[in-house]
């Protein structure tokens, strides 16, 4: 498979996006959605095609040994073919939600795309950086143009999170290329080379640092968190799918792929302290979405305490022959929260927009009894948020359930914290079900229109999935398996 | 003189021959069109006799000058700025000046860009001197030009009189060291030298270097000379006018190996430090771009200075050279696109359009100048897909192989508080105005827009693919003194 098309073939989609707002004020969003069609059936059938691990080397700054490296192993397949079908939800999603620059505002939906599909696939530091960097332009632009009302300051309070934990990460990146380059003579930043590097145990612990904190800021995990409740809430309906379906993957991606197998004995060390650090945020994360009132902010601390569970998986070290490795069991939970997570909150920031532009109000105290003028809505919430809390046969217990099995080697007391935030997801999942569907209906509504064919198709496509990763997860765990099999023998 | 010297002096010979053609024709015929292209035809040719003069190799010019490819890439980054300030200036000076005087603007320009050749190019004290006063007294008349408002005459004066006592003081730092060492000539080892009269003397030369790069605490004149003058002038004070100290202060510390001292290293690093933090907090207020890009650029050279201080810290100054000469390219890409921006949208209105209130809607009203000004806004900002993330690369990776920890977490520092301000610029052209009564010029100027396009592009374009300009760089260093592999 050829990445590097793929991902000059997203930013050209975006380009002609951009143009096509010249023929018609609605050309643009037809561009967007076959790209993201285009693209996704080319990743589809190299899946299905028995998928061969894909690899470009191709030279680009020799002064410092940068070199676009573009790979993909199951773990980036996964995650690409995530982006890419949640590209299509984002583009369905905001189909009539745009009053303006339509082009633009598909450029930039495809462009953030192209970013992380880069992300997931750059096996070279300085490549991974640039595009961790390049997603975050075009996801400013969207919150700062299409936002609701406070969204410069939310667009602001984004990019100074994300950039200033970035540049933590560019320091850190650097500093472990140097003193690679001092001890062997060899300057490169390709992942692989540094894999091994050998370096002193203090300054291991600190570059280890500077690259969680980038990645725990866009987790996001507590306390690095309060972005993300004012980013989603202010983005419009594309944005928050797309932060939160991919962007917030984008940091359990980096602790899975950079920080434990680049410093497995540091990350060994402060694991106790990651892993309490992702039960906290399970459990603040329930505590401030069951306080919201706002439907979109519930969805979004939900998203923190569901995120808490990536943390608490991938860092659930545990001891075996008196040394702590990787637990296989943490690391597949995490993995596949991420992906049932994507789908479950894509889907309901899609149901917070369609709310918004149905009835131009987030709270939910002005909603109720919703399900009788929206059926088809009713039913597609009820079955998301109860995805989200866990139930057996979906995707999210599967992942929920084996973090917990893999942390209870690791730590019972964070464990125990851990499970009791599935009790917490039922509370505010229920009270969100029912303030806005349940109960007597407002008399202040408007006549609503319930989901059309358009809106229904994507949201069964998700239901499946779940159903999917619920009933039969093997795919899936057998995709990440190699990837997770090599972090245990790292260390 | 060698044939050898001749053809390395030849850039330099062009300029002055052009500059006396160009006051001959101005006395006989007075366009401004013509004066105008005729500046546009010297600078070119100029730029065309830079390879020649750096296939002569490092030439000594009776020890005066040095012209070799590292003074050739300064002279080449020189002589692009003052191109693209002639052509942004065009529309600009017609609008601004009376006819009576329009054509001395590109005299002016010329001889400022050639005292800033002459301090790329310095070996000597004398030179140095020379080619920052030919720079100066320019650039005052420079200032002031446009026909109306006080503005420019008051930012002129503030910067007439404050130069000018940078000027004595680094004069007198000259004779201090003149006569403890007795040579003005760089070629003195001076980095352990304990000689009160030379440690006094350095300080003071060091300190109007300060003045001059505008660093805490000698930046107050900043602000207000960048708000006081004519847009395209501030791009050229901005970028070549500093650009020319750096160089020289480039080559002095390789040459003296002055800061081996401690004392001085630290004041130094002080200096940097203070400049990136200060600089960027100070921007942090401002509701006027000129003042904002004027604290960043305080904030900038602070940066820079983390080049000056690995001259040092290492074994060898290559990378620090390197870093200094990418950093400075891509600092002057940068500068001059935003100021093209503001003089392209100042150009037909009665004063130049510099509060951020009027850039609000351009993003719908002019794409392309907004485009353009973002990509300098996230440049200076030193966002990745720009050339500014490239050079602040740069200066981390030269100050980590340099392990000048504290002066690197000034840069995270100064760098994080930068990205509020810049990224309020590009809001503030997102915005949708509060009302339609922003001043605005017609802001039709070809040329500009060209320029300003150019600079655009280059700035993207080098943020993706530097191997050109770091390969540029990397062979003018290993002309000077023969440093690198």
């Amino acid at each position: 498979m050829n990445i590097l098309a793929l991902i000059l073939f997203l930013l050209l989609g975006g380009v002609v996006a951009w143009a096509a707002e010249r023929v018609h004020p609605s050309a643009p969003r037809w561009v967007g959605l076959l790209t993201f069609v285009a693209a996704g059936l080319y990743v589809a059938q190299a899946w299905a095609g028995g998928y061969a691990y894909a690899n470009q080397y191709i030279e680009w700054i020799p002064r410092f040994g940068i070199h676009v490296i573009l790979s993909m192993d199951g773990l980036s397949l996964m995650l690409v073919a995530l982006t890419l079908f949640l590209g299509i939800v984002a583009v369905v999603s905001s189909w009539t939600e745009t009053e303006r620059s339509h082009g633009f505002f598909q450029f930039n939906i495809l462009w953030v795309m192209a970013g992380v599909v880069g992300v997931f696939t750059a096996f070279d530091l300085f490549l991974f950086f640039f595009f961790w960097e390049v997603m975050l332009i075009p996801m400013y632009f969207l919150i700062a143009i299409w936002g609701h009302e406070a969204r410069a300051y939310a667009a602001m309070k984004f990019f100074l999170f994300t950039q200033i934990s970035g540049l933590l990460m560019l320091f850190a990146i650097l500093a472990l290329v140097y003193f690679h380059y001092a001890a062997t003579g060899l300057l490169t930043f390709n992942y692989h080379d540094l894999l091994g590097a050998a370096i002193s145990r203090d300054v291991s612990f600190a570059l280890m640092l500077g690259f969680f904190v980038a990645f725990v800021v866009k987790l996001p995990g507590v306390p690095f968190h309060t972005w993300l409740p004012d980013a989603h809430t202010q983005a419009p309906t594309a944005g928050s799918v797309i932060l939160a379906g991919i962007l917030l993957k984008t940091g359990a991606y980096g602790l899975i792929r950079f920080v434990v197998p680049l410093f497995p004995e540091a990350s060994a060390d402060f694991a106790w302290w990651a892993m309490f650090l992702g039960a906290l945020s399970i459990l603040y994360g329930g505590y401030m979405a069951y306080s919201q009132s706002d439907f979109k902010r519930l969805v979004a601390y939900s998203s923190v305490a569901h995120m808490g569970f990536v943390l608490l998986g991938v860092f659930a070290f545990h001891e075996v022959d008196g040394v702590l490795v990787t637990n296989e069991l943490g690391m597949q939970g995490a993995i596949v929260t991420m992906i049932a997570h994507g789908f479950s909150t894509a889907a309901l920031f899609m149901m917070a927009g369609a709310l918004q532009e149905r009835l131009h109000t987030r709270e939910m105290s002005r909603m109720g009894g919703l399900w009788v003028r929206a059926p088809r809505m009713g039913v597609v919430t009820m079955f998301f948020v109860i995805a989200s809390v866990g139930m057996p046969g979906l995707g999210n217990f599967i992942g929920e359930f084996l973090v917990l099995v893999g942390a209870f080697k690791a730590s019972i007391p964070l464990t125990v914290a851990g499970a009791l935030g599935v009790v917490v997801a039922a509370v505010y999942g229920l009270v969100l079900l029912q303030r806005a569907f349940q109960g007597t209906p407002n008399p202040d509504i408007p006549a609503m229109r319930d989901f059309g064919w358009r809106e229904m198709s994507v949201m069964v496509l998700m239901m499946a999935a779940l159903v999917w990763i619920g009933v039969y997860p093997q795919p899936l765990l057998d995709l990440a398996g190699p990837v997770i099999e090599l972090l245990w023998e790292a260390p | 003189m060698t044939a050898a010297a001749w053809s390395a002096l030849l850039p330099y010979l062009v300029l002055t021959g052009a500059l006396l053609v160009l006051l001959l024709v101005v006395s006989f015929r007075r366009s401004h069109a013509l004066a105008m292209w005729l500046t546009l035809a010297a600078l070119v040719a100029t730029l065309g006799a830079l390879p020649g003069s750096n296939a002569a190799g490092v030439q000594d010019i009776d020890g005066f000058l040095t012209i070799d490819a590292f003074a050739n890439f300064f002279n080449g980054l020189f002589l692009l700025a003052a191109i693209v300030t002639a052509l942004l200036g065009y529309r600009y000076v017609e609008a601004r000046a009376s006819r009576a005087h329009r054509e001395e603007f590109y005299i002016l320009l010329l001889t400022a860009t050639l005292g800033a050749m002459t301090m790329a190019s310095a070996a000597h004290f004398a030179a140095f001197l020379l080619g920052l006063e030919i720079v100066s007294i320019s650039l005052y008349a420079m200032i002031a030009y446009p026909d109306e408002g006080q503005a420019p005459l008051e930012a002129a004066m503030k910067y007439l009189v404050l130069s000018g006592v940078a000027s004595t003081t680094m004069l007198f730092g000259m004779a201090l060291v003149y006569a403890a060492v007795g040579t003005m000539a760089f070629g003195v080892v001076l980095g352990a030298s304990a000689d009160p009269l030379v440690i006094v003397g350095q300080v003071m030369i060091l300190a109007a270097v300060a003045f001059k790069l505008s660093l805490v605490p000698f930046h107050m004149w900043t602000p207000d000379v960048y708000q006081g003058a004519p847009a395209p002038v501030t791009g050229f004070v901005a970028t070549v006018s500093k650009g020319g100290v750096l160089a020289v202060l480039l080559r002095y510390l390789v040459e003296t190996d002055l800061l081996s001292h401690e004392a001085l290293f630290l004041a130094v690093s002080l200096i940097a430090i203070v400049s990136m933090i200060v600089g960027n907090l100070l921007a942090l207020l401002q509701d006027n771009l000129k003042r904002i890009l004027a604290y960043s650029s305080i904030a900038h050279i602070g940066y820079l200075l983390i080049a000056v201080l690995v001259v040092s810290a290492l074994a060898s100054p290559a990378m620090a050279l390197e870093t200094g000469m990418f950093y400075l390219a891509g600092y002057f890409l940068m500068t001059l696109a935003a100021f093209g921006v503001m003089t392209v949208l100042s150009t037909g209105a009665p004063a130049d359009t510099e509060s951020l209130a009027s850039y609000a809607g351009l993003f719908w009203r002019r794409p392309v100048l907004a485009a353009i000004l973002t990509a300098a806004a996230l440049s200076l900002a030193g966002i990745p897909l720009t050339v500014g993330f490239i050079a602040k690369f740069y200066l981390f990776a030269a100050g980590i192989e340099g392990e000048l920890w504290a002066l690197l977490w000034a840069l995270v520092i100064g760098s994080a508080i930068g990205i509020y301000y810049y990224l309020r610029i590009v809001f503030s052209m997102i915005r949708t105005p509060d009302d339609e009564t922003a001043v605005e010029g017609s802001g039709r100027s070809i040329e500009g827009i060209a320029a300003a396009s150019v600079l655009g592009a280059a700035i993207v374009a080098f943020g993706i693919f530097p191997t050109p300009v770091i390969d540029v760089a990397r062979e003018a260093v290993r002309a000077f003194g023969g440093f690198g592999e």
